[in-house]
């Protein structure tokens, strides 16, 4: 990284320029997101085969089911990265940045439960079994939990954001946790469908195709949403200054 | 059957695939609506509080 690129980095660490920024590209994040859920969508329902040698038509949750729970992860990983920017640097945008991403986080843990349990009643006969998957999942959920509970239960937002910034980095534990528990110990969730280093492709492509395409359309829909709440959120942290006075002031 | 209700029973399973399906719509829906939410209201908040400053000086 050159110097200039560091210029505009520490540039856009001022919440005063980047609440324009995240203004600016979140028409463009959620135009895509509604393009690839369509395109992935469609994939699912009417190009991926309707049912495959060991799984009925309720086989097609797999879609959302996949990208809810990579985004589970995936969210969590981002997040305790910017508490731990936070922590170090003490970079409040960055501190926002985990606040805001939190709730989308927790909302993506919540739905790959749920949508698990309803595949899981038709392919495994219960909606829920006490597996290492199913099991260190729930765990997830409890951690974004925990790390909301923990940032309104604290009035001062640079030591809320001290104190769940913490739990958030020590919580990054679980992730390995979560995705290897297929392999480690000997569980009733089915294995990888998309294998790291993979030999042969495990699913059909179709049904590949279509699960990257959702999990894009979950990816940018999380960049808007979570854009959109961290502008909230700056005007929130920052409304001592000039320039939010100035703003509000404005748009009355 | 015709071709749409069809659709919609997937051999059976439509409980379980509009399960998912539906509560992730919902989800979705609901989130936006509470992140514009609260950007509307701490913009207003703030304007106000920014006018009575601005009566007191």
């Amino acid at each position: 990284m050159g110097f200039k690129n560091s210029i505009i980095w520490m540039y856009f660490s001022s919440p005063r320029n980047f609440y324009p920024l995240a203004g600016t590209v979140i028409p463009w994040f959620a135009g895509l997101a509604a393009i690839f859920a369509l395109v992935g969508l469609y994939i699912g329902f009417f190009v991926a085969p309707p049912v495959l040698s060991d799984q009925k038509e309720y086989y097609v949750i797999i879609f959302i089911h996949v990208a809810a729970a990579w985004m589970s992860m995936f969210i969590y990983v981002v997040m305790s990265v910017y508490a731990f920017i936070g922590l170090v640097w003490n970079i409040k945008m960055a501190e926002m940045m985990a606040t805001a991403l939190a709730p989308t986080g927790a909302m993506f843990t919540f739905l790959a439960l749920w949508t698990g349990a309803l595949w899981g009643r038709p392919s495994w006969g219960a909606y829920w079994v006490w597996d290492a998957r199913l099991t260190s999942e729930l765990i997830l959920l409890f951690l974004y939990i925990g790390f909301m509970s923990l940032q309104s239960a604290i009035d001062d937002p640079r030591r809320a954001a001290r104190a769940s910034g913490l739990l958030a980095i020590v919580g990054v534990i679980n992730i390995p946790i979560i995705y290897f528990s297929v392999r480690w110990w000997n569980t009733l969730h089915q294995g990888f469908s998309v294998a790291p280093q993979q030999t042969k492709q495990l699913v059909d492509p179709s049904i590949f195709w279509g699960m990257i395409i959702v999990a894009l359309a979950c990816w940018m829909y999380t960049i808007a949403v979570v854009l959109a709440r961290v502008r909230t959120e700056i005007l929130e942290r920052e409304k001592q200054t000039s320039w939010v006075r100035e703003l509000v002031g404005n748009e009355k | 059957m015709s071709a749409i209700s069809e659709f919609f029973y997937i051999g059976g399973y439509g409980f379980y695939v509009w399960g998912s399906y539906g509560a992730t719509a919902l989800f979705v829906a609901i989130e936006i609506f509470l992140v514009v939410r609260g950007k509307r209201v701490i913009t207003k908040r703030l304007a106000r509080m920014g006018r009575l400053n601005d009566n007191a000086e």
